[in-house]
């Protein structure tokens, strides 16, 4: 069994990746995530939020990501709230400078 | 759960189905050492015709290929399977994780230490009372003792949240918070699901399905404590008892929508409720493959389609329970379109008191004559038997 980390808070200004652990499964609707550490599942509920935490790792910030994915920056709060839920449960982790 | 745009609701969405299952239930053996009473699959005997380890290989080569997550194995017992632990590691090679229900019989410690090194196991063990006294009388003498041994063996190899799964009866409803102490105590968790009148659950439904005060009693400790219990979201018929969203989970029958059911012999069902040929989609063998029958099969197709909310359309519930469980109305001789036979509303009482007509479950591998039920209910606890 991994032991988790739990409380980390989400900073978007760091870089962030999915979880080794996490697996990814493209839907019409989003995605489902499987975390197979935690074994809990979630939705990702459209395809620029899948986008999104695709590549996030290939981002210094969470802003770039969300730009890149074309997501105006007036409308940012809810992909914003959407990721820190996914840091919440583990399915999101930093990605550590080398 | 992340929420974004103003799409249609999840629910709504998988109610057409997905290209593949969310999870499955694959029950690889009828066989089983313990004779419960209420088993959903009257298991007991092996069937000669069950799948063989290539068979089974070929299943989780396809689950991998079709981005199935995981696989809740049971049966039967599914470890006394020959094959069972090559099929648990070659699923996991596969990148499919493995969640087995077993009712403990083969958890020693070597077994739970073999476990514990793995992060693609997960285990759960069956148990339906918090005391000896209320499990055994429902999954046999021993069985109490065999399982908390198999969550003591767990516990000692360190392996972190294994589950308790119980069904929730009339017996051992009282017994919720006992539960949840059980399973603080071998750092597990507590999984708690819904009783059904299938396999031989057909047979003492009537005398073991909660009452419709202890119905109440079930949602209101759901609510109050819920996000820390697992259900399976099995209690979605009881979800007109409050507030929509007060229960945790999606609360929607996943049946051949996101979840389904592959028997020891490769029939796939609708759900693991659901063993009668009523609501056998295919064969993975005869039709050529499980991705053919998920795809394809007549039964999945129509369910994927708007159901008719028949007798409870005009009921102001009907958004949040969906006219409850249809297997649970299937084998209690009610019509599917209308009320669960656990209705919240009470509507399903008249129709349980009318005349009815029950199905036979679809394949009995009982062994001999079935264990029934003693008469005398056992007390819920120790401190509940009167001193005097």
């Amino acid at each position: 069994m991994t032991a988790h980390t739990v409380g980390v808070a989400f900073d978007p200004t760091r870089t962030w990746r999915l979880h080794p652990q996490v697996a990814v499964r493209p839907e019409p609707f989003g995605a489902l995530l499987y975390h197979f550490g935690t074994r809990k599942l979630s939705f990702l509920k459209n395809r620029t939020i899948l986008a999104v935490v695709e590549s996030l790792d290939e981002h210094p910030t969470v802003a770039s990501a969300l730009a890149a994915a074309g997501v105006d920056p007036d409308h940012q709060a809810p992909y914003l709230h959407a990721l820190s839920v996914l840091v919440a449960s583990n399915m999101l982790v930093r990605k550590e400078t080398p | 759960m992340t929420s974004i745009a103003p799409v249609p609701r999840l629910v709504e969405q998988f109610e057409r189905g997905l290209d593949a299952p969310i999870c499955l239930t694959w029950e690889l053996t009828y066989a089983c050492n313990l004779a419960c009473v209420h088993c959903l699959s009257s298991s007991g005997k092996r069937d000669p015709r069950e799948l063989s380890t290539a068979q089974c290989k070929a299943v989780i080569d396809e689950l991998e290929r079709m981005g199935v997550f995981y696989v809740n194995i049971g049966g039967g017992e599914p470890t006394i399977r020959p094959d069972f632990w090559e099929l648990v590691d070659y699923a996991t090679e596969h990148h499919v994780g493995v969640k087995f229900s077993t009712n403990g019989v083969r958890i020693t410690p070597e077994v739970a230490d073999r476990l514990a090194a793995s992060d693609y196991v997960d285990v759960q063990i069956s148990l339906d009372g918090a005391t000896a006294e209320v499990n055994d009388a429902v999954r046999g003498p021993g069985s109490f003792d065999m399982a908390i041994r198999a969550l003591e063996n767990l516990a000692n190899a360190g392996f972190a949240d294994a589950k308790i799964s119980v069904v929730v009866t009339r017996h051992n409803v009282g017994q919720l918070d006992d539960f949840t102490a059980l399973a603080d105590r071998y750092g597990a968790t507590l999984r708690i699901t819904r009783l059904r009148p299938s396999g031989r659950g057909a047979d003492v439904w009537d005398e073991l399905h909660p009452t419709a005060a202890q119905q109440v009693e079930l949602y209101n400790w759901l609510v109050a404590k819920g996000d820390r219990v697992l259900t399976g979201d099995s209690f979605f018929h009881l979800a007109g008892l409050g507030a929509p969203g007060a229960l945790a989970g999606l609360n929607m029958c996943g049946a051949g929508r996101v979840v389904c059911l592959i028997d020891p012999v490769g029939d796939v069902y609708a759900c693991p409720f659901a063993i009668h040929d009523r609501f056998l989609a295919g064969n993975i063998v005869s039709d050529g493959s499980f991705d053919n029958v998920w795809k394809n099969s007549a039964l999945f197709t129509q369910l994927r389609q708007p159901q008719s909310a028949g007798a409870c359309g005009s009921c102001g519930h009907y958004d949040a329970c969906r006219g409850g469980c249809m297997a649970a109305k299937f084998f209690t001789g009610l019509p599917l379109d209308g009320p669960d036979p656990e209705c919240v509303e009470g509507y399903g009482a008249p129709a349980l008191a009318a005349a009815r007509d029950k199905p036979r479950p679809g394949a009995d591998h009982s062994r001999g004559t079935p264990i029934m039920l003693t008469l005398q209910r056992p007390p819920a606890k120790p401190c509940n038997e009167s001193p005097v």
